[in-house]
């Protein structure tokens, strides 16, 4: 299981470098000028000294070494300095936003908790929906439960969330007014209420994230377990008298996942893909409503930093998932 | 002894596809979505020609229409029989905008779906067919499936906006753009079941047939391989019609999609948020649409799903 771990982990060095690269040539290619704002009455020379204190005189591939060296040498040191009271990156050049003139990654590490917490909450919230629906569903097959279920799954998968947010605002927040409409990231959980507080404010935008998780995983659920309650091992465990919760909630289920697992580690680029509107939606400042804003000033570094964290993000839920694929079904262990 | 040589069939014979017509008929949503598929591809097509009014014109005298139904609730409600649906808050009509915005959804969602599954099938079918290539073009697949698609089509649509918008106009060019990048970032999934699929028709008796009759590996993949993976083919292109509409639309809910004075649902729905609580049915309007849309694809390929697998149809 180590190094089967391990053999995962070196692997997804490749495949962020490429990520990187694909951002970098996207970012590289791009026809925008940066300097497009600065006035024509700044001579050429000045214009080419800004260039340069940009970062933009030199080729391509020595940028791209040097991004990478800062993202992946300095950007660590100076995480480990603030933990620890070291300086090792004291003096080293840091990836500047051109918006804020100051390291695109404190902005970052403000804002990436609100997207985690509720991209993540909607996820694991999703999944707990879906599994018990699609176990259910999948046992009592085309029950009236089963029938509901498909039609609702259907309305999950069809409706997008920039439709889902307003309407359950419009719902929720405006007729009822049961919930706020706006997330209020500086709101700190200190005692009971505020507690519950937190809690309404973070209902509606899981719900809209979680719907199409849920209606996703719950369809591959029902699938997969259909595949496996026909197969004759499953004969076998009811020959033998185990019980039906255990022939379905042991034998099937553990069979079941293994698919599951990889449709819940593909979700993700769609979650965040989501994650982005929701923010836009609820006006949740985490680092997908940073990449509009960022977009829309054309500051090119933040751009790129952000995009490459979702990609980080989306490879590291993918080793998450291999690994658990690894321990599902020991078969891939020795692949 | 029964008598070998009368064998006469019980039947005519019957063509593949009216078999799978009968299956996809007992399928209620699969009709229903197909339906309602040609009658809004057909609304959209042909609406603005009985529809004529024109989604641009700028009305201040007639602006903030209320749709006519909301007269059952609200009989003092600002409703006009010139504006079924509606004007917005600058007197363009709800009716045409509605049809105009949907010629650009549904535009983009076709033409991205033929794209993507054209990339989709000749990665997969390359990789499936030929050994050598099929390491490293499942390895980009892999790579491809762990890009950020949302950000990645963010950052592309608003960096290459405006070379394609001089060169073919601001609403050509965003088209092609739309289109391209969705193409090129949702092929994998098609990718994977088509190779799938080529890998074990390659093992079958008809390929060794036609190998030994030394067909060309072109003429292969064309007369023996297409033909028999059109099926997932078909399927992966109704998932890939909801996709693409959907991510259309996202773009333009973003602010990053087509020019502001270019309506499509995604623009229209963003364009009502800000004053959703006095008129819900901007919002509404166009999100029922696209998710209507959506629904019927999602719902027409399931039935095709079914429909298309000989292992269930006939049951």
């Amino acid at each position: 299981m180590l190094t089967f771990t391990i053999r995962r982990l070196i692997l997804s060095v490749p495949t962020l470098l490429f990520i990187s690269l694909v951002i970098f040539l996207l970012l590289e290619l791009a026809p925008g000028d940066p300097m497009a704002q600065v006035p024509l009455t700044v001579p050429p020379e000045v214009k080419e000294k800004m260039r340069e204190a940009l970062g933009l005189g030199q080729p391509m591939h020595i940028r791209f070494w040097k991004w990478l060296v800062q993202f992946f040498w300095i950007e660590p040191q100076v995480m480990i300095d603030h933990f620890f009271g070291t300086t090792y990156a004291v003096g080293d050049l840091r990836v500047i936003s051109w918006q804020t003139r100051s390291p695109v990654m404190d902005t970052v590490v403000q804002r990436i908790p609100q997207t985690l917490w509720v991209v993540g909450t909607a996820y694991v919230v999703g999944i707990l929906i879906a599994l018990p629906i699609g176990i259910y569903s999948a046992y009592r097959q085309y029950s009236v439960f089963d029938q509901c279920g498909t039609f609702v799954t259907m309305i999950g998968f069809s409706i997008p969330p920039f439709f889902t947010g307003p309407l359950l605002i419009v719902v929720f927040s405006v007729q009822l007014g049961w919930f706020p409409f706006i997330y209020d990231t500086t709101h700190s959980v200190d005692d009971w209420d505020s507690f519950l507080y937190q809690l309404r404010q973070m209902i509606l935008p899981v719900m809209v994230l979680a719907l199409q998780t849920t209606a996703q995983i719950s369809r591959y659920m029902r699938a997969s377990m259909l595949d496996n309650l026909n197969q004759d091992y499953v004969r076998t465990a009811r020959a033998k008298g185990l019980s039906e919760s255990v022939v379905v909630m042991v034998h099937v289920l553990r069979n079941s996942m293994i698919p599951v697992v990889t449709v819940i580690a593909l979700g993700m680029p769609a979650i965040f893909g989501g994650a982005i509107i929701t923010e836009q939606v609820f006006s949740v400042n985490g680092i997908g409503s940073q990449l509009i804003t960022a977009l829309f000033a054309n500051d090119l570094p933040t751009v790129q930093t952000l995009t490459f964290i979702f990609a980080m993000l989306i490879v590291f839920f993918n080793l998450i998932a291999d690994i658990l694929y690894g321990l599902l079904d020991p078969r891939i262990r020795y692949d | 002894m029964t008598d070998l040589s009368n064998q006469t069939p019980l039947a005519p014979p019957r063509s593949q596809w009216l078999n799978v017509w009968d299956q996809l008929k007992k399928h209620k949503g699969a009709l229903m979505g197909g339906g309602f598929l040609i009658f809004i591809t057909l609304a959209v097509l042909f609406g603005p020609y009985i529809w004529t009014l024109d989604p641009q014109k700028i009305d201040y005298r007639a602006r903030d229409f209320r749709p006519i139904y909301h007269v059952l609730f609200d009989a003092d409600a600002k409703t006009a029989w010139g504006n079924p649906l509606g004007t917005d808050q600058l007197g363009r009509d709800g009716l045409a905008n509605l049809l105009a915005g949907g010629r650009t959804s549904m535009a983009v969602g076709w033409a991205a779906m033929l794209l993507t599954l054209f990339i989709g099938t000749m990665v997969g079918v390359i990789a499936g067919f030929f050994k050598r290539l099929d390491g490293p073009l499942m390895r980009l697949t892999d790579l491809f499936l762990s890009l950020p698609i949302l950000p990645l089509l963010l950052v592309a649509v608003t960096l290459f906006r405006q070379p394609l918008h001089s060169n073919f106009g601001p609403e050509g060019g965003m088209f092609i753009l739309i289109v391209a990048i969705i193409g090129i970032t949702s092929w994998m999934p098609t990718a994977r079941i088509v190779r799938g699929d080529v890998l074990a028709l390659k093992e079958r008796e008809f390929v060794l047939a036609a190998r030994s009759i030394g067909t060309r590996p072109g003429a292969m993949i064309w007369r023996h391989l297409l033909p028999n993976v059109i099926s997932p083919i078909m399927v992966s292109a109704t998932l890939g019609l909801a996709a693409a509409i959907i991510t259309e639309s996202a773009l333009s809910f973003l602010g990053v999609g087509f020019p502001s004075d270019f309506p499509t649902w995604g623009k229209m729905l963003a364009d009502a948020v800000q004053r959703m609580e006095e008129f819900p049915e901007r919002v509404m309007l166009p999100g029922i649409a696209i998710s209507l849309t959506v629904l019927s694809v999602n719902y027409l390929g399931d039935g095709l799903r079914d429909a298309l697998d000989p292992r269930i149809r006939g049951r």
